[in-house]
């Protein structure tokens, strides 16, 4: 583990930036985002960004590949490009373990290697918790903050920022910042560790409980007739699922550009309605049923195909961000019996 | 912050549902925490006891959830809406869009709702409890201690810009009755149409380059209640769903904003849940503002079964050359 | 549109059937000059022209989208162009709201006997937009690779 003072933090920016592209969290209208570092970028200290960090490596929209029709001819044209490499600095422990999750999907057959280049070329710092929110749940699914995992771990208190290097690609990292760094041993982040962890026991949420849910548990929560109540507010927007750190999926669309076709893939929303609009008609009719597939996706099925791993983070954005103020922890603890 | 208190509503709500007036109520559901409330249909006095919730918070306009609720059942169901609510109740019934005599209309004052952003913002992220004493808010957080703030400096933007305390349609009213206010609602606008072409040019470009086609503005509006969005729409051409380039999320703007211009009530809806704080008010004020300067004063709302300006003509209209340039604020 | 190193910029103009498509008819039988990169798009009243085709004419690379229609009072089909009068004072108003330039868009009225106010409108009209130079306001970057 190496220290350094906060007050050379934004030389170690400008040392990372000759390298990588350096993203980090920035106030801004929305709230703090991730942007990229430029001289005089001051780091937010919102606990956590607007949106979710799994826009590095599954953007909103992306282009697959172009087409170009000349009469009968049609000329695919390849447009994957080399990710060039970068740094994405601030990442908490919940988005995190989201990017373990995504590795899941995307990383596995059939793999995708647009999502693939981009979590090659990346590096991760996350930076551990010291005051989370009172939205924040993560602990119910066994995350823990004050280790937060990724490439560097790093700790901050007022005066000085610790990092611990946890992979190959950390190791990389950490000699990039050396000559700022002094090492220092690992025991020196307990103190934070401890008052995290104390705050976190406190928390409104603390007591979250995923026992209800799981693997095998569709048969038993499917037919629920809490749902219907659960779901009748739901305006069917797309909201929860555009900040979920989790929500993976997406729709691929060609456009006609009027000299050739673009096919790109975007993100798109079970909460929609023409979500699982197909040939043969509509799978999923009401509101009730979409609604139900996203928190059955997470909490059920997802850990069903996923060795028991929960398809949520606790990351509390859903939480703060719905117009009509439902969310997980609010079908959890219907479902769960907890109210 | 609101004079009238939950055990008034929860009173009348028992009252008018052990009658068999209604047989259903829609009102707001108790959260989490003392500012996620939730829309809400409570079917028994229990749940009304134990759940109904009215403060601060209660900021959702209930008047679109009755074209789909008014659907379920031929019987009444008890709907609260705030003055701004009732415009938007009254411009639902001018489009046919629910059955009357379906609903039991009660009519509630208000003296504005909190933005819990503005609240979090003024004190810290971490909220753990808000209770509201008259003029001030209460607010304990898990890491700064105690706050008392006046109401007056964290209301949502809409009621900032409170156009009217009276409402406009109701079976039965709460309280007394209030009066349209002389608002200052079109500053923002006026100070846009001041600035240069290039200006509110990069004022919007940030704004809405920000946007992450979540739907939740459309989604929320009392005005859009198409059965099918041509958003929506897989033959429409439209539902790209991408925000890939800055063009796109203009298009949904422009168009969203048009579509409800002389049918938004200004209610303030898609400003409250934008997630990512885009002043979309701004957009439909404009075309209000537009309106009353082009055509007179007209307040989608105000007067059941109104004609809409958009829909409507006369012979000596503005000239559209003229109209940009009166829009742009050369005559203001 | 780059034509010969020479920028020309492209126009789209909706005409209505009845008058305005008339009008241009007749520039083009007196043989009255207008930039050939002026693309009439023919409507059966301008009245048919919804916000969206506008949007899609800038989209797709237009520099100015002009709407022509009969005269008021004139409408064929009686009083589709006041519609038009009132929407297009409301769009054209938003546009330049969200900071896109007043000369690229224009609503003239052109009856069918005026062939020589439709070559000089558009003459007027391509000159105002070439000073203006390329849409870059409301373009689609995906339409321009």
């Amino acid at each position: 583990m190496r220290k350094c003072s906060l007050n050379s933090l934004s030389d170690i920016f400008s040392k990372i930036s000759e390298s990588n592209t350096l993203y980090l969290p920035v106030d801004t209208n929305e709230g703090a985002a991730f942007k990229k570092w430029e001289e005089g970028t001051v780091m937010s200290e919102a606990l956590n960004t607007n949106r979710s960090a799994k826009d590095f490596f599954f953007p909103q929209t992306e282009d697959l590949m172009e087409f170009t029709v000349n009469k009968k001819e049609i000329e695919i044209i390849d447009t994957r490009k080399e990710s060039e490499d970068f740094v994405v600095f601030g990442v908490r422990a919940c988005d995190m373990r989201s990017f373990e999750i995504l590795d899941r999907v995307f990383l596995t057959e059939p793999y995708d290697s647009y999502y693939a280049t981009k979590r090659e070329h990346s590096t991760i710092v996350t930076l551990c918790c010291t005051r989370p929110n009172e939205t924040c749940f993560c602990t119910a699914f066994d995350i823990d903050p004050t280790n937060a995992g990724g490439d560097v771990t790093a700790y901050k208190t007022e005066e000085e920022i610790f990092f611990k290097s946890n992979t190959p690609k950390g190791e990389a990292f950490m000699k990039i910042i050396e000559a700022f760094t002094e090492e220092t041993s690992d025991d020196s982040v307990n103190e934070i560790k401890d008052k995290t962890k104390a705050i976190l026991k406190k928390l409104p949420l603390a007591n979250l409980s995923k026992d209800s849910f799981g693997g095998g548990k569709t048969e038993e929560l499917f037919e629920r007739e809490e749902w219907e109540e659960l779901s009748s507010a739901c305006l069917g927007c797309g909201t929860c699922t555009f900040v979920c750190p989790t929500c993976q999926c997406y729709d691929i669309k060609d456009y006609n550009t009027g000299k050739g076709v673009i096919r790109y893939r975007c993100w798109d929303s079970c909460m929609y309605s023409d979500f699982t609009k197909m040939a043969h008609g509509n799978s999923r009719n009401t509101q009730i049923e979409r609604f139900r597939q996203r928190f059955m996706h997470k909490l059920v099925y997802f850990p069903e195909n996923n060795d028991g791993i929960f398809g949520c983070v606790g990351c509390g954005r859903c939480l703060s961000k719905c117009p009509i103020s439902m969310n997980i922890v609010k079908v959890m603890k219907t479902l769960g019996g907890d109210k | 912050m609101q004079k009238i208190t939950k055990d008034i509503l929860i009173d009348k709500s028992i009252e008018l549902l052990s009658s068999g007036k209604v047989n259903r109520v829609l009102g707001w559901k108790n959260g989490e925490f003392d500012y996620d409330v939730t829309p809400y249909v409570f079917k028994t006095e229990e749940e009304i006891k134990n759940d109904f919730v009215f403060n601060g918070f209660s900021g959702a306009n209930f008047s679109k959830y009755l074209v789909k609720e008014t659907l379920k059942s031929e019987e009444k169901v008890l709907v609260f809406l705030k003055p701004c609510d009732t415009y938007s109740f009254n411009q639902l019934l001018t489009e046919n869009r629910f059955a009357r005599e379906r609903v039991y209309a009660v009519g509630i004052p208000c003296e504005g709702m909190a933005d819990i952003s503005k609240i979090k913002a003024l004190t810290d992220e971490a909220i753990s409890k808000i209770s509201f004493e008259g003029d001030s808010i209460k607010v304990d957080t898990l890491y700064e201690g105690e706050f008392t703030l006046k109401c007056e400096d964290v209301l949502l933007e809409r009621c900032v810009n409170c156009k009217s305390k009276k409402h406009v349609a109701y079976d039965e009213l709460i309280g007394e009755d209030g009066e349209v206010i002389d608002s200052h609602r079109f500053d923002q606008v006026e100070e846009l149409e001041r600035m240069t072409e290039d200006e509110r040019f990069l004022f919007w470009q940030n704004e809405l380059s920000r946007c992450i086609r979540c739907n939740a503005c459309r989604d929320v509006c009392p005005a859009c209640t198409c059965e099918k969005c041509v958003f929506d729409n897989p033959e429409s051409s439209l539902n790209n769903k991408a925000i890939s380039d800055s063009f796109e999320e203009k298009m949904f703007h422009i168009i969203r904003a048009f579509h409800v211009a002389g049918r938004c009530t200004d209610c303030g809806e898609c400003s409250r849940v934008c997630p990512q704080n885009i002043p979309l008010h701004l957009l439909n004020r404009k075309f209000i503002k537009d309106i009353n300067s082009f055509y007179g004063d007209y307040q989608a709302g105000e007067e059941k079964g109104a004609r809409a300006p958009v829909v409507n003509f006369t012979f000596d209209d503005i000239e559209p050359g003229e109209a940009v340039k009166r829009g742009d604020g050369d005559n203001a | 549109m780059q034509i010969k190193g020479e920028y020309k910029p492209l126009i789209v103009a909706f005409c209505c059937n009845w008058c305005s498509y008339a009008g241009a008819d007749l520039a083009g039988n007196n043989r009255l000059n207008y930039p050939e990169n002026v693309k009439i798009i023919k409507v059966p009243c301008s009245c048919r022209v919804n916000p969206m085709f506008i949007l899609r004419a800038f989209q797709r690379g237009a520099d100015g989208v002009i709407l022509c229609g009969c005269h008021p009072g004139d409408c064929h089909y009686t009083t589709g162009n006041y519609y038009t009068r009132r929407r297009m004072s409301l769009l054209f108003s938003m546009l330049n709201f969200l900071g896109i330039e007043k000369e690229r868009t224009r609503v003239e009225w052109v009856s069918a006997a005026e062939g020589a106010k439709f070559a000089q409108t558009m003459n007027e009209f391509t000159e105002a937009v070439m000073k203006l130079g390329e849409n870059k306001r409301l373009e689609d970057l995906r339409c321009k690779r």
